[in-house]
């Protein structure tokens, strides 16, 4: 049966319908695609998916931040700014503590009193920058856990009893066994008290010239007579005193 | 950024209106052309549905931030804290194979051999140093995500589940990214690394979490001499920019010109 040209004007070719579906079908299936696949939010801040970064920032909290201790422990953050470890943080030493600060009583952070835990920071460590006050943890008064001698929120090197050898001892039993042993330390070296406590900042005296080992070892000085003589004069006068004989413990070959 | 297939869409081959092109051909363009345009139509479409959400993070305005960070190596001593303080804050593995940050410490000895070692990252801190001979010099040098505003790891995702916020953060989607490692490769700096229970990739997110609250990154939290500094990188008056105008500054690898935020003070000519 053959088909008669329609009369009422061009007939929508046979194809275009199909090709309308065909396309409309195509627009469903990636809609639905895209629907199922492309997880929401992506794309509405940029090339990713939006609702994670409220998944990210939503994550709680270890440390509190130092701020937050000062809320209740406002004398040791004031002792601890006006010291050595104004630079370390409370939770540098007592581990992460937010729980504490939400729940003090329930929760309770880390108290490092072991002798263990300063060298963390403070052993020897040739990698270490020059100036970072170091010890060596084995012979740094052994025995004795750091906290019995210094404040761990403000640490000074402790007043120091009267004498000098609790941190020269090596130089006191030296001479303590030398031709100078009668010496005392400040016949040769003017010592302030502020040395026992800043030894870094407060520096003693020391003697300076030939003339100063000369006042008793000259010929013509007015020491006691066993003190041993030398000309100062002809006696090696290159060369200061204490280049060739240690002063805590003078040797003569 | 304009995502790449926005650009394309633009470029997509209009429809034939040559008679010779075949139907199959004219289909399978007009499928391309529809493909590439799809996401523009729906990015349309779904514009008014985003402004109807409130943003969650109250109060906190990416777009007024951009963050880096300044590590000046001369300060650091080596004691670890930091690398202990990110793993308990970002819940990294304890174990010595993943680290959003960590310490190396480089000795370069009298007969010029350069010693690198990190132990645990560093997380213990360091045992003495073991070389026979004199030491020339010894130093640490931290190291983390350089969170780069020409990221490498972000332009290999296949997925965008690594992405750069408006602050400059380099973050992970965790529940989108495939595990592909594709990241991991790319990254110069070794920076990145694969969740060993997750199966995601997992990295420094400069912590996200704490700066939208105010708070410093952990490390910097915890870093007792000041060796690390965190600010912004844009303003005059904040921690990183005085670093930065007070100190020569470097950056790892500059020649791969991935743009670091991450910037040094300080550092060796030795260090990699
Ligand atoms: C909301 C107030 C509050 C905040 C904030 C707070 N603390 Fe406490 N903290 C307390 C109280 C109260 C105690 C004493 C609890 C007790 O003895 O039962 C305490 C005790 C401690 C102790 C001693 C624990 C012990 O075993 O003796 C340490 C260490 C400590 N806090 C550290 C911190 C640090 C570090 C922070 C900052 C992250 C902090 N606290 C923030 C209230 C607070
Ligand atoms: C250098 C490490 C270090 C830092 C930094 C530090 N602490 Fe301590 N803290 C200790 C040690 C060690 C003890 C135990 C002291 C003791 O037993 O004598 C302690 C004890 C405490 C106690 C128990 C109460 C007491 O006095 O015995 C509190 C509370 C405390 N610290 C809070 C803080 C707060 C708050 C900060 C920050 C402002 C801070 N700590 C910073 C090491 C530190
Ligand atoms: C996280 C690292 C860290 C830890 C842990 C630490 N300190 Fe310190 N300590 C420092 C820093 C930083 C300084 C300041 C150094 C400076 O002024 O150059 C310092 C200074 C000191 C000083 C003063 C030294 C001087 O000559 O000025 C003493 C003493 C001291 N600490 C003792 C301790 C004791 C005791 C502990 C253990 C409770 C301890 N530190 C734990 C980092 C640390
Ligand atoms: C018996 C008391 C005592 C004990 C215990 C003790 N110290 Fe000291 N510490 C001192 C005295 C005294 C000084 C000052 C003399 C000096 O500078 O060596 C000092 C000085 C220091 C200094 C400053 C050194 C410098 O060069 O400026 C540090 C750091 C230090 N101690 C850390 C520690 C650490 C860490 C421990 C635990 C492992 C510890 N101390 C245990 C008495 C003690
Ligand atoms: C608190 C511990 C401490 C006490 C107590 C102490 N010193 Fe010192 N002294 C030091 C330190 C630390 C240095 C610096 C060492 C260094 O820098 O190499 C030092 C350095 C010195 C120096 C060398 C200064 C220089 O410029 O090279 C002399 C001399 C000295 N002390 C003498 C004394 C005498 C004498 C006494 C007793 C009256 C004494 N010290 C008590 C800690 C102490
Ligand atoms: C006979 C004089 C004399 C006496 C006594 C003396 N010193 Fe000295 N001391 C010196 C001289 C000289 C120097 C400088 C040495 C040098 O620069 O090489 C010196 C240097 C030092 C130094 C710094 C260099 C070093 O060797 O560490 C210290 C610390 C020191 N003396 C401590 C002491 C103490 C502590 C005593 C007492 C136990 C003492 N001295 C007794 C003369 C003396
Ligand atoms: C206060 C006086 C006095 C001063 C100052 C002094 N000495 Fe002496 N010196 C002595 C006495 C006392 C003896 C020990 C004599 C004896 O063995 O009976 C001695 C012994 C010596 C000896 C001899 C050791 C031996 O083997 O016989 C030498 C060397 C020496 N001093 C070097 C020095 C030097 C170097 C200085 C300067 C840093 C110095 N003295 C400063 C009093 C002093
Ligand atoms: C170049 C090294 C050198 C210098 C510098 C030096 N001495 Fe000597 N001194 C010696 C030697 C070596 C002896 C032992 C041999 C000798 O008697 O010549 C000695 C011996 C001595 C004796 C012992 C003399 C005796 O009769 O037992 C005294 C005291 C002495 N020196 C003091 C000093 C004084 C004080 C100075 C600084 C003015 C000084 N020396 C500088 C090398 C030196």
């Amino acid at each position: 049966m053959a088909r008669l040209p329609s009369l009422r004007g061009p007939k929508v070719p046979q194809q275009v319908p199909r090709l309308v579906a065909v396309f409309a079908l195509a627009a469903i299936a990636l809609i639905a695609a895209r629907y199922f696949l492309v997880p929401a939010s992506f794309g509405e801040k940029g090339h990713y998916r939006a609702a994670a970064l409220d998944t990210i920032v939503a994550r709680e909290k270890q440390y509190a931040g130092q701020q937050e201790c000062a809320l209740c422990h406002s004398a040791i953050m004031d002792a601890r700014l006006a010291g050595n470890h104004q630079g370390v943080a409370c939770e540098s030493c007592h581990g992460p503590a937010a729980a504490h600060a939400a729940n003090p009583v329930e929760a309770k952070p880390s108290v490092p009193r072991e002798r263990e835990f300063c060298p963390r920071c403070h052993a020897y460590n040739p990698a270490r920058p020059t100036g970072f006050p170091q010890i060596d943890p084995v012979a740094h008064n052994p025995l004795a856990p750091c906290v019995s001698c210094h404040d761990p929120h403000q640490p000074e090197p402790p007043v120091t009893p009267e004498s000098c050898s609790a941190c020269h001892r090596q130089i006191v039993s030296q001479k303590a066994v030398s031709h100078h042993a009668t010496l005392l330390c400040t016949t040769c070296h003017r010592a302030p008290d502020g040395h026992k406590t800043s030894p870094r900042t407060v520096r003693p005296g020391k003697p300076s010239d030939r003339n100063f080992c000369g006042s008793c070892h000259s010929a013509d000085a007015s020491s006691p007579q066993q003190i041993p003589r030398i000309n100062l004069r002809t006696h090696n006068p290159r060369y200061v005193c204490w280049q060739c004989h240690y002063p805590h413990y003078p040797e003569t070959s | 950024m304009t995502p790449r297939d926005h650009d394309l869409a633009d470029e997509s081959p209009a429809v034939a209106e040559n008679e010779a092109v075949n139907r199959r051909e004219f289909l399978s363009e007009c499928l391309k052309a529809c493909q590439l345009a799809a996401p523009v139509l729906l990015g349309v479409i779904r514009v008014p549905l985003l402004e109807a959400q409130e943003s969650e993070s109250g109060g906190y305005d990416p777009a007024e931030h951009l963050y880096g960070m300044g590590i000046d190596v001369s300060k650091c001593i080596g004691c670890g804290q930091c690398v202990a303080a990110c793993k308990s804050e970002n819940d990294v593995p304890l174990d010595s194979r993943h680290f959003n940050t960590w310490v190396e410490r480089y000795v370069i000895g009298d007969n010029h051999v350069v010693d690198v070692d990190s132990p645990n990252g560093g997380m213990d801190g360091f045992p003495p140093v073991a070389t026979e001979g004199g030491i020339r010099r010894a130093f640490f040098v931290p190291k983390l995500c350089n969170h780069c505003a020409s990221a490498p790891c972000v332009q290999v995702c296949p997925v965008g589940a690594t992405f750069t916020t408006d602050d400059g953060a380099i973050l992970v989607d965790d529940e989108y990214c495939i595990g592909c490692r594709y990241c991991i490769q790319a990254c110069p700096y070794g920076a990145r690394w694969l969740h060993p229970e997750k199966h995601v990739a997992a990295k420094c997110t400069f912590c996200y979490h704490r700066l939208v609250q105010g708070l410093v990154p952990a490390c910097v939290e915890v870093c007792p001499t000041g060796a690390r500094v965190f600010g912004e990188v844009e303003r005059r008056s904040t921690p990183l920019a005085r670093f930065m105008r007070f100190n020569d500054i470097q950056v790892l690898k500059p020649h791969l010109n991935t743009k670091p935020k991450v910037y040094y003070a300080n550092l060796d000519g030795e260090v990699r």
